[in-house]
């Protein structure tokens, strides 16, 4: 089933925007060709991957065909290309035990019961409200806003913003759509990749004209009584010149899944001049493969600025990239990874360097305690004759304990020799004697230990909004009281 | 009253000890010069009072107000009323000053929640950096990191000035200063002498008790104390130099 909330509902954030879209009806789609019973979609509402599958999810949503022919074009790319084994251990993932799309009529099956009790603490700890918490836990179908947001839709119609879940999209842009989907990050880029084209449902499209800034950030929950994201989101983002958009996606609450499988693909086209930010905050409960491709386009004088907190997840392999592709383009990568018991964070972020004068920074911060291991892996990449580019690398691992484990995998491909790269890595433990000097000032261990973990993340934590931040250091806490015992 | 007692201390590193039998009382209101020479076991007597917890204590007894605190972790010791300030402070890489000691203000002064409204804490924490001639943009960076000696040391006593303990042991608080430095922070020290204050000072030369008179002075050599008195016995230091005190 899927249990997946896919957003965060943010209780501090209460600007909840309705439905963008009606949901599909299915009884006449489903009479023209399986007859008159709905059930007929017999393959899809069974977990199990084929092209029966694929051609069921699109004939649903009623897609048009090239959306159709695309998706089965990717699934054939993933069945042909091998899983990877250059990176996290994803051995136990059984794609035939995994349902790849659930009609919103098929979500709410269990109770409250069935949710963890580590998950329940942790809504508790940082004080979700009840309602948003069975939305959270997969328990209610859909979250009820207690208020319709009208001001923020009519002021982005205005301005000609276009943000809507990308099924809707699909149908309503479909031109702009099919002429980006897919451009940045192809079906054969890679496995994960080719899965998420081949049965994508759910995530954001956003459209900012020529010269728009949207002031206030686009968060994924103003969206969030529309089709429910789940498993295999598809957002793409298209900034056209000079314009800005600062997209956040995220919660800092677990979001608790049955089905193990997150693999997500994010395309972002930053144009001339323009500049987009898109922040992750993420927490997915603990038996998640996180895998999510994410890329960006960046044009002449144009920024990306990649910003991305893993927490949870039992695997998360994340890379977020930028391609700088004119003169001047600038790209930031800022990766932030937390890894408990059980945990593998294996993150950090590409540059590549398609333009001459083109600038990147990557900046990964990771933790690891008990077994949980952390890995930075990274790709700086600048061709020959790039010349005046700039590359800066900064990776720094923080061990709390003798268990855990940080690896760094850093690349640089540096074929021009007018560049200036940096390239710096830190390995840390939690010195005896800062704990002993955090406790004699009325410091509990915990207390001591989660206050050296905020300072260790605050460049990063800095970048995130104020109300995911708060969030974020009082999971810290909760990580340290566990820790310690 | 909240007196330190320390009675027959023995303390052990990886089994090797370093306080072989000290004894010490000091009441609030008083000062304490405790002297000695470099290996003689001050260090070891300051991070043992405040629980490091490599230190062993193999005998003897440390009371605070009556209750034994020996086997206390720091922040426990923190709330009963004491006070380390470090020779070497740690860097806290991320931690404004001001964050740090507001939650350490909330731990030890008020625990029992209601903490204290951030701007109240900010004026006091300000005001206590003034008198210790700091600027007040050191309440934004990150402790002690990038502070140097003297910053460092001045940050240490205003610590001491927010968390208001009983008993206060000043770990080498004079080290690495120079005169102008030394001054301020003696300065800092002397205007929180009070009745309700005992304070332990712990110093290799005799330099600071220009500023500071204390009421007591020990000598403390190969981890007891071999001598103790008035504040003239600090001068008996300067002629003598510690190995004449030992021949006493």
């Amino acid at each position: 089933m899927d249990r997946s909330a896919g957003f965060r509902a943010c209780a501090k954030q209460k600007i909840p925007m309705p439905a963008a879209t009606k949901q599909p009806v299915i009884n006449d789609i489903a009479s023209q060709q399986f007859g008159a019973d709905p059930i007929a979609y017999s393959f899809m509402s069974k977990p199990g991957l084929s092209e029966r599958v694929v051609k069921e999810i699109s004939h649903y949503k009623n897609e048009p065909e090239w959306m159709r022919a695309q998706r089965l074009r990717a699934l054939k790319i993933f069945d042909s290309k091998p899983m990877p084994t250059w990176g996290a251990d994803l051995s136990d993932i059984d794609f035939q035990s995994i349902y790849y799309y659930l009609r919103p009529t098929d979500k709410v099956a269990k109770t409250w019961d069935d949710v963890p009790d580590s998950i329940r603490k942790t809504y508790d700890r940082l004080g979700i409200p009840q309602a948003e918490r069975k939305y959270l836990a997969g328990v209610m179908a859909q979250y009820e806003s207690e208020a319709v947001y009208h001001s923020l839709k009519s002021q982005l119609e205005k301005l000609g913003v276009i943000f809507l879940d990308m099924d809707t999209a699909l149908k309503k842009h479909p031109d702009i759509v099919k002429k980006y989907f897919g451009t940045v990050i192809p079906a054969g880029d890679n496995k994960l990749a080719a899965l998420n084209s081949a049965v994508w449902s759910g995530g954001s499209f956003v459209y900012v004209p020529s010269g728009v800034r949207v002031e206030i950030p686009l968060q994924a929950y103003f969206r969030i009584n529309a089709e429910r994201a789940g498993q295999f989101e598809r957002t793409l983002i298209v900034a056209e010149e000079g314009s800005y958009v600062h997209y956040v996606e995220g919660c800092t609450a677990p979001i608790y899944t049955a089905n193990s499988l997150h693999a997500a693909v994010v395309e972002i086209i930053v144009k001339k001049g323009a500049r987009v930010r898109y922040t992750t905050v993420q927490n997915w409960s603990k038996n998640v493969y996180n895998l999510v491709t994410k890329r960006t386009y960046v044009y002449e004088e144009g920024t990306m600025e990649w910003v991305d907190g893993n927490f949870g997840s039992k695997v998360t392999m994340k890379y977020p990239s930028v391609y700088l592709l004119g003169k001047g383009a600038k790209g930031d990568v800022l990766s932030l990874a937390f890894a408990g018991a059980g945990q593998h964070q294996d993150a950090g972020g590409k540059a590549i360097h398609g333009a001459p004068y083109t600038s990147s920074k990557i900046v990964s911060k990771s933790v690891s305690k008990e077994s949980g291991r952390t890995s930075y892996r990274g790709m700086v990449f600048i061709p020959h004759g790039m010349k005046g580019c700039k590359s800066t690398v900064i990776c720094d691992a923080l061990l709390l304990d003798e268990h855990s484990r940080s690896d760094t995998y850093p690349t640089m491909d540096i074929r021009e020799s007018d560049t200036q790269i940096t390239h710096e890595a830190t390995v840390g433990k939690i010195g005896e004697n800062q704990l002993f000097y955090l406790m004699s000032r009325g410091l509990s261990q915990a207390e001591a230990m989660s206050m050296v973990v905020s300072g260790f993340i605050e460049p990063i934590a800095k970048e995130i909004p104020l109300e995911y931040a708060v969030e974020m250091n009082r999971l810290i806490e909760m990580e340290m009281e566990g820790s310690v015992g | 009253m909240k007196e330190l007692s320390v009675d027959n201390l023995h303390v052990a590193i990886d089994g090797n000890e370093i306080l072989k039998g000290l004894s010490l009382v000091v009441k609030p209101g008083e000062v304490h010069a405790l002297m000695g020479p470099n290996g003689s076991g001050k260090s070891t007597l300051a991070s043992t009072l405040m629980g490091h917890p490599r230190y062993e204590i193999t005998e003897g007894s440390v009371n605070l107000g009556g209750e034994d605190i020996a086997s206390l972790s720091p922040d426990k010791r923190a709330k009963a009323g004491l006070f380390l300030s470090f020779q070497y402070p740690a860097e806290l890489s991320g931690v404004s000053l001001q964050n740090f000691l507001r939650t350490a203000y909330n731990n030890v002064k008020r625990p029992s929640g209601n903490p204290i409204p951030v701007l109240e804490f900010r004026r006091m924490l300000l005001e206590n950096m003034k008198k210790l001639g700091m600027d007040e943009k050191f309440a934004g960076r990150s402790v002690n990191e990038g502070f140097s000696g003297g910053e460092k040391k001045r940050a240490e006593i205003v610590q001491l000035a927010v968390l208001d303990p009983t008993i206060a042991i000043l770990d080498e608080t004079d080290s690495g200063l120079d005169v102008d430095a030394l001054k301020a922070v003696a300065q800092g020290i002397e205007a929180l002498r009070g009745p309700s204050l005992g304070i332990v000072l712990i110093t290799h030369y005799s330099r600071i008790l220009k500023y500071i008179e204390p009421d007591f002075v020990h000598i403390m050599v190969n981890g007891k104390i071999i001598a103790s008195g008035k504040a003239d016995l600090a001068h008996q230091i300067e002629e003598k130099g510690y190995e004449g005190m030992g021949n006493r």
